[in-house]
């Protein structure tokens, strides 16, 4: 556990000092947020019937960014190399990895949130039930993207490829995330805890798998 | 063709047999379904569509993918190319048996549902997010210059995207809770004689199909593989040589000398 | 000549057309692939040739 929050404060500790992620993905995840409004023609109550999804595919989007800058940090710093040297598990590097990725996801989701109900006068009126499928979503596309942030790197790959891999593999996320903010947001009459709760089992699976195979994928990083 | 040993083709005698059935099945289910059987009372011919959508859908769904799954598995347990190769030729065909189902799936939904594409529908969002999956694996295969790497990481991504195809597939069963799919025209009972057994002979020719373009395909893989072995021995050989030439020329070649060490 | 009586023929014929040619252009394609890269690996490493005939 303290080697998981090691890797996990490293990755922050960088992200303090450089704001790589609060100064540059931060703004685009904003910026999509008002594009969207652009291209909605201001339409509030389209706006406010659509926002689970365009919330949800905001964060995707982002995500993408925060996977590629947690990965350009390892590769940069050849931390990869030092983190096996001192034998540390792949699997804590991993949950590290992931555990940092979600970090700064959910404080740009909360960024986000603030915009959503600035922007499109949406409002929660069920704030558990966002929070909890938000967090579990959050888990699984960290998990997911910490796994295939790494497979596009190194070997001749080119970066250009994670969101190619990743988003068709986070379609179930985002199913899951707009339906359980449906709920959290009142914008369609859904079970937004049973949402929440196959979110859950997303992340487990997909952290389960990220575990289980971070390890081989390291081997060629 | 087996007059002579150097035969510059990757077919044989298995595939020319499985080749020739395939013809001829193929013959015969057009025959079935054009000629033989009848017309459906709701859909009319469209019913016809039927005959090689869901064979097309069956091979995707339950040949390639578990293919792809297990092999990539092996490859990564038993670490041999044969497996690797194996696991690339079944995402290839996984691709073109997806395309298929979703093209088909899409012409025939336009007279039957009265739309092109229906976003209601699991299985053809499930078979899209599959199809989009297999196109990312394929894509990097392509990316990764060494085999080694290549096999181990793209195994990985196909275990992925085939746990994946589970959770799709529950979560926009949820999601939409209706289908507009019939359930099960099979199991309804509502098939009759003729049409079932068109269905089922055209499924069989369709798996043999696969099969026959499996070996053909594994073929393909395993000359690739032997020309970038050979490609390596051969670099090898020309760094030897090139070294007797003297160190002046290693030093000035700084790039090839990258290279080589790699 | 008769008409033919059938109905969605559109369909059916891109529907089916399309499935034949995909799958022909697919197969020939493997072939030819096969033919291209087997001139280039020595005959004893190709080792269907060996097992098959």
């Amino acid at each position: 556990m303290r080697e998981i929050w090691a890797v996990a404060e490293k990755d922050l500790r960088i992200e303090l000092r450089s704001r790589i992620v609060a100064s540059q993905v931060l703004p685009f995840a904003l910026i999509v947020l008002i594009l969207f409004g652009l291209a909605l023609d201001a339409d509030k109550a389209t706006l406010r019937a659509f926002t689970p999804g365009l919330f949800w595919i905001t964060v995707l989007f982002t995500s993408i960014l925060t996977i590629q800058r947690s990965v350009a940090v390892e590769v940069e710093s050849e931390a990869f190399e030092s983190l096996r040297l001192a034998g540390t598990a792949p699997w804590r590097i991993f949950a590290g990895k992931a555990l940092a990725v979600s970090v700064q996801l959910i404080a740009i989701e909360v960024v986000l949130a603030v915009g959503v109900i600035v922007l499109y006068r949406s409002s929660f009126e069920a704030p558990g039930v966002a929070a909890v499928g938000a967090l579990s979503a959050t888990v699984a596309i960290a998990s997911a993207g910490s796994l295939y942030g790494v497979l596009a790197v190194g070997n001749g790959v080119r970066d250009t490829i994670l969101p190619m891999l990743l988003l068709p593999v986070l379609a179930p996320v985002l199913i899951g995330a707009t339906r359980a903010f449906d709920a959290g947001l009142g914008t369609a009459a859904v079970n937004g805890w049973a949402w929440a709760g196959l979110l859950g089992v997303v992340a487990i699976i997909y952290g389960t798998i990220g575990a289980a195979a971070y390890g081989v994928v390291l081997e060629d990083a | 063709m087996s007059e002579s040993t150097n035969v510059a083709t990757t077919g044989s005698r298995t595939t020319q047999i499985l080749g020739f059935v395939v013809l001829l099945g193929l013959s015969v289910v057009f025959v079935l379904a054009f000629v033989v059987t009848e017309p459906d009372a709701v859909q009319q011919d469209a019913v016809r569509m039927f005959y090689i959508h869901v064979p097309a859908a069956i091979v995707a769904l339950y040949l390639t993918v578990p293919a792809l799954a297990v092999a990539s598995a092996m490859a990564l347990y038993k670490k041999t190319r044969w497996w690797d190769i194996t696991a690339a030729a079944a995402a290839e065909l996984g691709v073109v048996f997806c395309g298929l189902t979703l093209v088909t799936g899409v012409i025939w939904g336009r007279p039957i549902w009265n739309t092109w594409w229906e976003w209601g529908d699991v299985r053809l969002l499930t078979t899209l997010v599959l199809f989009l999956m297999l196109l990312g694996y394929l894509a990097y295969r392509r990316s990764v210059v060494d085999p080694g790497t290549r096999a181990r990481r793209s195994a990985v991504i196909a275990l992925v995207a085939s746990t994946n195809v589970l959770l799709v597939n529950r979560s926009v069963i949820w999601w939409q809770n209706r289908t507009l799919h019939q359930k099960s025209s099979l199991i309804e009972g509502r098939l009759e004689d003729m049409k079932l057994f068109t269905f089922a002979l055209s499924t069989l020719v369709f798996a043999v199909m696969f099969f026959w373009m499996m070996i053909h395909r594994f073929r393909i893989g395993w000359l690739e593989h032997k020309i970038e072995t050979v490609g390596v021995d051969a670099a090898i050989a020309e760094r030897r040589a090139s070294a007797h030439a003297g160190l002046d020329e290693a030093i000035s070649h700084p790039a090839l000398e990258k290279e080589g060490s790699t | 000549m008769t008409t033919i009586a059938m109905t969605h023929v559109g369909y059916l014929i891109a529907g089916w057309g399309i499935t034949f040619t995909v799958l022909g252009l697919y197969s020939i394609s493997l072939v030819r692939r096969g033919r291209a890269l087997s001139t280039q690996v020595p005959a004893g490493q190709q080792r269907w040739i060996d097992t098959d005939e």
